[in-house]
């Protein structure tokens, strides 16, 4: 029997708010299966669920704004016997509270107090703790076993880890204070300050030449109809995927002190939204499109980006990141990386520049590209191969 | 189609695109890019929608000839012809 939790959907995420279920009890589910909506600082997530079997109860209700961890569903594995103790579950509280939910105030003397739920004692020599808790001791560095409980029956709770790791920053308050906008800037801004806290950030630079790059596309697009076109944008993802795929050390995780090169490319395009705000959902398998399924894909990402319509695997399995500047604009970035990955892609705005060819200075439209790397993983010499890698592909874009 | 119609497409159109933008407050000189900042992506979804509207081809190069209101009309006025 499995416990669904409320995922992380990235390094700024504390907590969601359940919009809606989309199974119920009795209902079979398996791997990607999306079972629920939930509302983040960063719109709303579609939730998928990475195991098979049947959903046997659903613990969270629509409304609830819950932490991270948080049980949402109990799930029976194919062929598990439901436990014996059948009676039909009674709707009960939710155990993990909300990282600054007030304790519950006793009741007035004249209602009745609601019987307080019964906590299961945990088996002798384990630490019984939320899952929110557990989350965060773990982010904290803080040993549960040192920590005492204030929840029901001494269950430790998110404020009594952080209680206990008083150097640590406390999250932010998770009643929304503001606009929806402001809660994605101090969301945004919470997880770039913990990444630059965290990741000694390596930097390197090189402007390239993509002439033949824009005039391919100009010719290209030229007799096709817009649904047909072809962005420049596509072609740098395109170009940023294969590179990747190339020098492996920067397509993957940091986790617990260790780098995971990923098998797939799943680069996280970085999507500004109309008034402000950005999320960066991955193209997940990026690697093995061609240019026009990049394209099709990009178009895909950034119209449900916007409709606030993405996938829990596309907030979380990115492996790498692009943030391109447009076609107008600013010529270089370097861009903070995007924890647990350990590489951001920063491409500036494409500008007209002299340039030397062929022993003659001619103009030529050039963009800078700007590769931010997590040093604990990568040093300059393997940065600049994918910068050369980076090059040599947007240099030939009819191979892509 | 007058040239009434044609701006009241423009204008639907660019609210399908961006549904943040009040398309009354949309001035004849705002820029699609400077002004009411769409990106590439943007102005490809509403150069489509206007195709698939109006039956006018915009090619990439013929991009600056919408980039405002009071240029757009004449120009698909004229692709309309």
């Amino acid at each position: 029997m499995g416990i669904f939790a409320m995922p992380s959907l990235g390094a700024d995420m504390e907590a969601g708010k359940l919009a809606e279920w989309l199974v119920k009890p009795g209902d079979k589910v398996k791997r990607g299966d999306i079972v629920a909506v939930v509302e983040t600082q960063k719109g709303a997530i579609e939730i998928e669920i990475f195991e098979e079997g049947t959903i046997r109860e659903l613990k969270a209700e629509i409304g609830q704004e819950l932490p991270v961890g948080a049980p949402l569903a109990v799930v029976l594995a194919e062929g598990e016997a439901p436990p014996p103790d059948t009676a039909p579950p009674t709707p009960e509280p939710v155990a993990a509270p909300a990282p600054t939910a007030p304790a519950p105030k006793p009741a007035s003397a004249a209602a009745p107090a609601p019987p307080a739920p019964s906590p299961v004692a945990p088996p002798p020599g384990t630490v019984a703790a939320s899952p929110a808790a557990r989350v965060r001791a773990h982010e904290l560095g803080v040993d549960l076993s040192t920590v005492t409980g204030s929840g029901p029956g001494g269950v430790i709770v998110l404020q009594d880890v952080e209680g206990a790791a008083p150097s640590a920053p406390r999250p932010p308050a998770t009643k929304p204070a503001g606009s929806p906008m402001e809660e994605m800037r101090k969301a945004i801004a919470a997880a770039m300050t913990r990444s630059k806290q965290t990741i000694p950030h390596v930097y390197l630079t090189q402007t390239m030449d993509i002439q033949s790059a824009t005039d391919w596309l100009a010719a290209r697009n030229a007799d096709r109809p817009p649904t047909e076109r072809i962005l420049l944008g596509a072609v740098l993802v395109r170009a940023a995927a294969i590179a990747a795929s190339r020098v492996k050390v920067l397509n993957g995780h940091f986790a617990d002190g260790a780098f995971r090169p990923a098998e797939a490319v799943n680069p996280g395009v970085a999507v500004a939204l109309r008034g402000g705000g950005l999320v960066a959902p991955a193209l997940m398998n990026a690697a093995g499109m061609s240019l026009a399924e990049t394209m099709a894909g990009m178009r895909d990402l950034v119209t449900r980006a916007r409709a606030g319509r993405l996938r829990s695997s596309e907030m979380t399995m990115g492996t790498i990141t692009i943030s391109s500047l447009g076609e107008t604009g600013a010529e270089a970035m370097s861009g903070i990386i995007f924890p647990p990955q350990v590489a951001l892609v920063g491409i500036g705005a494409p500008q007209t520049r002299p340039w030397v060819v062929g022993g003659q200075v001619v103009p030529r439209t050039v963009i800078t590209v700007t590769v931010s790397a997590d040093h604990r993983v990568a040093d300059g010499r393997v940065t600049a191969k994918y910068l050369a890698e980076f090059e040599d592909l947007v240099s030939d874009p009819e191979a892509l | 189609m007058t040239d009434e119609d044609i701006r009241a497409v423009y204008l639907a159109e660019l609210a399908n695109v961006a549904p943040d933008i009040d398309p009354d407050t949309v001035g004849p000189n705002d820029h699609l890019q400077d002004d009411l900042e769409l990106d590439s992506m943007d102005v490809l979804n509403f150069v489509t929608a206007l195709h698939e509207k109006l039956g006018v081809d915009i090619p990439e190069a013929d991009y600056p000839s919408i980039a405002t209101l009071e240029k757009a009309v004449p120009y698909l006025a004229s692709k309309m012809g």
